[in-house]
């Protein structure tokens, strides 16, 4: 048993769920309580898909539990496939049907329908919305390529000359971060390397189109939490490579570039030559200096987050301060991606765990979920949003992908706008005399001010003694185990002529530094020995 | 211009008392009473709700609570995993071990409920037994009960009924010599029960009380002397309850739009014996109002013919409303349930012959609404967006419960929420 505030993935049939969504002409029969329907708004509203979710809920209420739910289940699949006629269908339990043990594949079975029927197995108290989602898409994959498959062991034949290449985009789903623009940027790269698309899959796929997955060249793994399993299959079943490489940000794009060339037998240096994205120039520009060494704190899903870290690091100088995913499938890459960085990886869906880890590291801008915006706008601190769990914001109108050389210039916009211009930190300190610029004054690109306000400086009531003078060294009392350090009324003062804006900054990791080393009370020195420790 | 006069009254003989009801199963586009957390956790400010069940079951309240994110909400789930139900782990200590962790975090807590789920259901957790069980450890600070907001047991609103009905039987008792009180029952919005407040004390009603209370420790006393009135449609069972212990139901149309709001209050002032002219001396200045703010709304919707899809149990005093103050055409008024008893007074008041439904086929509704055309359609919002991107004009019936709606100052707010959505149609040009 798990507290849970708030939850980073949904449940398993929710991740069928999004499969089902994202395909045509599949229909998914799921075997659940009344109630479970609430799954149809995050398709309905957060992303305003325009039409409901494929799915049938067999709602059964306690009254059926003594009697026949399995009979419930089999009048359901029924209807439903005389109402929507599907192409094929998918059938399942949510969790409380696990429980009832109707195993929906069986009955469906007895049906003796005129469609393939893919039964899924999702545990429930085991897995999540991502696994189930792979899982629900390598079934179905299996189920309609699986025919087609080659004996085993036929090496795969060459392509023929003068054919074009052609690959398989996987991965991208409904209710996906992004998922929509990204497949079309990405699209468009390819068609521009020369390179046919096979089958785009699920989105937008049709379960006949599934069944030609095997006659493309290769396989372009577009979000490996989803069609990772489905690809290893395709590799092992038809012999078909999938590419590694993440195209996010221009290093990921570039390398991506370079992968699929290779794979089709392309020359890549056209493209590599003149990359079409305004990122690399927009970061040398002088004006970016500002973000050198940004503390910038990362967490979402595996994939956006290590990609995130590379972008955050190479191509806009940020130092990453904390990395970390709540995709456990995928702890051992961000493990070895968080050792390029000296960071601790988090590994971690406890959300309160999260929290303390951001508030921990004073991150200088947060790379996160929604879930992070809102711990984020707690601390202060600026952010951006670079993964699922989704929101309705991250379904933009406009087009915005996080892939390809145009997601290059998305992700320098939308990180960077967050953070304060360069110039208008420098004028700050210039007018920080100004009447206007105070403590309670929130910066203006936090719209809606700042949440959490420094205490205002209370001279009178610090219960201290006289004010050590002299080097730190000479009369630090040691602070009692765990007690905070307090500030001499001279030291108070001196912090009060640090521009506001970075003011919190200093008095938190002049506190940190006290505390680390047993300093009871805050000194003019100690608050100078802190700038000098966090500046090296 | 009395609005009174103009009210039938409310013999069996007319509206909808008798009525034929189509009742459908099938699919069920509604919430579990697990939703009634949202706004639940919001009325009683010391309560924390701890739901047990599974990782559908936070995703759910996630969901509904939408961008409600707080630093650190008064609600949680302990979700259960593959070691509880394989009995590996007894259920019961990880409970309590999950409940330790929650009161040592949140020492402001005063109430906590244990909310069953449909897991916990099923496999027949007894969170009554656990209640007691923690209460006992907790004692005095914390206070442990439990409540079903399953969806095997319960439709979306039924969740409060369910969460009052756990209060009722720790409610003090009120000595037998007690002067007559009033207990309003139903969560409202703060603003309203301060306006009811007020009706009520003009009527000359001595003690007014209401449940739930806005702090877990000013729970109100019940007794013989307690006369109760229901606030919301959807609280039968927590009705039956106060009646075993003796508190008496004051029968009323709800106090939705102005026409409700008087019938509400005079149903008050009858059983308290107060005078037709006292009552209508306090009510005509509010009613008068609200059918003032009301003018812009009805002209809109005057004509318009609207449909229900099940959710709340509002929808039959809704349709009451936009029917007899609005003038709209009731194509069918769908409800998840008909509690034919405490909605008496509301069902004469419909229009004679008005198509209603009980339960859900999702499906058939559909067809029957689109067969319709309605000019509104109210519905959840799984529902919304498909049916705009057919063209149907919708409102969003969640709205309903989270918006003050109640009472003579809000009337307009409510005709506006109906009016919104076409005014919003009729405007746009793309």
């Amino acid at each position: 048993m798990q507290l849970t505030l708030w939850t980073y993935e949904g449940p398993t049939h929710v991740g069928a769920m999004r499969i089902a969504t994202a395909m045509e002409g599949l229909h998914y029969v799921l075997h659940a309580p009344q109630g479970d329907t609430y799954a149809d708004l995050l398709f309905t509203m957060i992303e305003r898909r325009n039409k409901r979710p494929p799915v049938t809920y067999t709602t059964f209420q306690a009254r059926d539990l003594g009697g026949d739910t399995a009979e419930l289940f089999k009048i359901a699949a029924r209807d439903a496939y005389e109402r929507f006629r599907p192409q094929a269908m998918i059938v399942g339990s949510s969790c409380t049907a696990e429980l009832i043990q109707d195993d929906p594949g069986g009955l469906a079975r007895t049906l003796g329908l005129p469609v393939p029927v893919v039964p899924l197995d999702l545990p429930a108290y085991q897995r999540k919305e991502n696994w189930a989602a792979a899982e629900t898409f390598y079934q179905l994959v299996r189920a309609f390529a699986g025919p087609h498959a080659p004996p085993p062991g036929t090496p795969r034949p060459p392509r023929a000359a003068g054919v074009r290449a052609s690959c398989n985009l996987l991965g991208a789903t409904a209710l996906g971060f992004r998922h929509r623009d990204d497949v079309q940027e990405i699209s468009h790269l390819l068609g521009r390397l020369g390179v046919d698309i096979n089958v785009a899959a699920p989105l937008g796929a049709r379960p006949s189109d599934l069944a030609r997955l095997g006659a493309a060249d290769f396989n372009v793994v577009l979000y490996p939490e989803v069609a990772g399993t489905a690809a290893a299959w395709l590799g092992r079943i038809f012999g078909q490579p999938s590419v590694k490489a993440v195209p996010i940000g221009i290093g990921g794009t570039c390398d991506f570039v370079t992968e699929v060339a290779a794979l089709a037998g392309i020359d890549p240096a056209p493209i590599l030559a003149d990359l079409p994205s305004r990122l690399p120039w927009y970061s040398r520009s002088v004006d970016s200096t500002y973000l050198t060494g940004k503390r910038v704190f990362i967490f979402g899903d595996a994939l956006h987050a290590i990609a995130a870290a590379r972008v955050a690091s190479e191509e806009l100088g940020f130092q990453v301060v904390g990395l970390g995913t709540y995709s456990r499938e995928f702890a051992r890459d961000v493990r070895a991606a968080a050792k390029l960085y000296e960071v601790e990886p988090l590994i971690s869906d406890d959300y309160l765990e999260v929290e303390q880890t951001i508030a921990a590291a004073h991150p200088e801008l947060v790379l996160g979920t929604q879930m992070e915006r809102h711990i984020a706008k707690k601390l202060g601190v600026p952010c951006a949003v670079i993964s699922a769990p989704v929101h309705v914001q991250d379904f933009p109108a406009r087009y915005a992908p996080q892939m390809g050389f145009e997601g290059a210039n998305v992700l320098y916009d939308t990180w960077v706008h967050p953070l304060m211009m360069g110039l208008e930190e420098h004028l700050l300190t210039m007018f920080r005399e100004d009447f206007e610029f105070h403590d309670a004054a929130a910066p203006s690109h936090l719209g809606g001010g700042l949440e959490r306000r420094e205490e205002p400086v209370a001279p009178a009531s610090a219960p201290i003694g006289p004010a050590p003078i002299g080097p730190a060294v000479a009369a630090p009392t040691v602070a009692a185990a765990g007690g905070a350090a307090t500030w001499a009324p001279e030291a108070e003062k001196e912090l009060g002529k640090i521009p506001f804006f970075v003011r919190g900054k200093a008095r938190r990791n002049t506190e940190r530094f006290a505390l680390e080393r047993g300093v009871a009370v805050i000194t003019v020195e100690t608050l100078y020995d802190a700038k000098a420790h966090f500046a090296r | 211009m009395s609005g009174l006069a103009a009210i039938p009254s409310t013999s069996a003989s007319t509206g909808c008392g008798d009525a034929p009801v189509l009742r459908e199963r099938g699919q069920r586009e509604v919430f579990c009473g697990l939703t009634g957390i949202v706004w639940l956790h919001r009325k009683i400010q010391d309560a924390f709700f701890l739901v047990v069940g599974s990782r559908t079951c936070a995703h759910l309240i996630q969901s509904a609570a939408g961008v409600m994110i707080f630093a650190e909400p008064r609600f949680a789930t302990a979700i259960m995993d593959d070691r509880d139900l394989a009995g590996l782990a007894d259920a019961n200590d990880e409970l309590d071990r999950v409940v330790t962790r929650l009161i040592e975090r949140r020492p402001d807590i005063r109430l906590l409920f244990l909310v069953g789920s449909c897991p916990s259901e099923v496999i027949k957790l007894d969170l009554s037994r656990a209640a007691a069980r923690l209460s006992q450890r907790f004692a005095p600070a914390v206070r442990v009960l439990s409540y079903s907001g399953s969806g095997i047991e319960t439709t979306f609103t039924e969740g409060e009924d369910a969460c009052l009905a756990a209060l009722v039987p720790t409610l003090p008792a009120e000595p037998a010599e007690a002067p007559s009180a009033l207990l309003v029952v139903g969560a409202l919005a703060e603003v309203v029960e301060d306006q009811l407040g007020r009706l009520l004390a003009a009527l000359g009603i001595g003690t007014v009380r209401f449940l739930p209370p806005r702090r877990a420790t000013e729970l109100p006393p019940v007794g013989r002397n307690t006369r109760f009135i229901l606030a919301q449609p959807f609280l039968a069972e927590t009705a039956r309850l106060l009646e075993k212990r003796g508190a008496r139901r004051i029968a009323a149309p709800f106090p939705l739009g102005a026409e409700g709001t008087t019938l509400w209050l005079r149903a008050v002032a009858d059983a308290w014996g107060i005078d037709a002219a006292t009552t209508r001396g306090v009510t005509a200045v509010g009613e008068q109002r609200a059918r003032q703010a009301m003018t812009r709304a009805r002209e809109l919707l005057a004509g318009k013919r609207i449909f229900f899809f099940p959710d709340s149990q509002l929808e039959i005093p809704l349709a009451r409303f936009l029917s007899r103050e609005l003038g709209m055409e009731l194509v069918e008024v769908g409800t998840p349930y008909l509690h034919r008893q405490l909605l008496a007074e509301e069902l004469a008041l419909l229009p004679a012959g008005t198509a209603l439904s009980e339960g859900q086929h999702v499906d058939n509704q559909l067809d029957r609404a689109r067969a319709a055309r309605p000019d509104l359609v109210v519905c959840g919002l799984g529902l919304a967006n498909p049916l705009e991107a057919e063209g149907i004009t919708t409102k969003w019936s969640i709205e309903l419960l989270f918006t003050p709606i109640q009472g003579y100052e809000q009337a307009a707010d409510l005709a506006e929420l109906f009016a919104r959505p076409l005014v919003r149609r009729a405007r746009l040009r793309v």
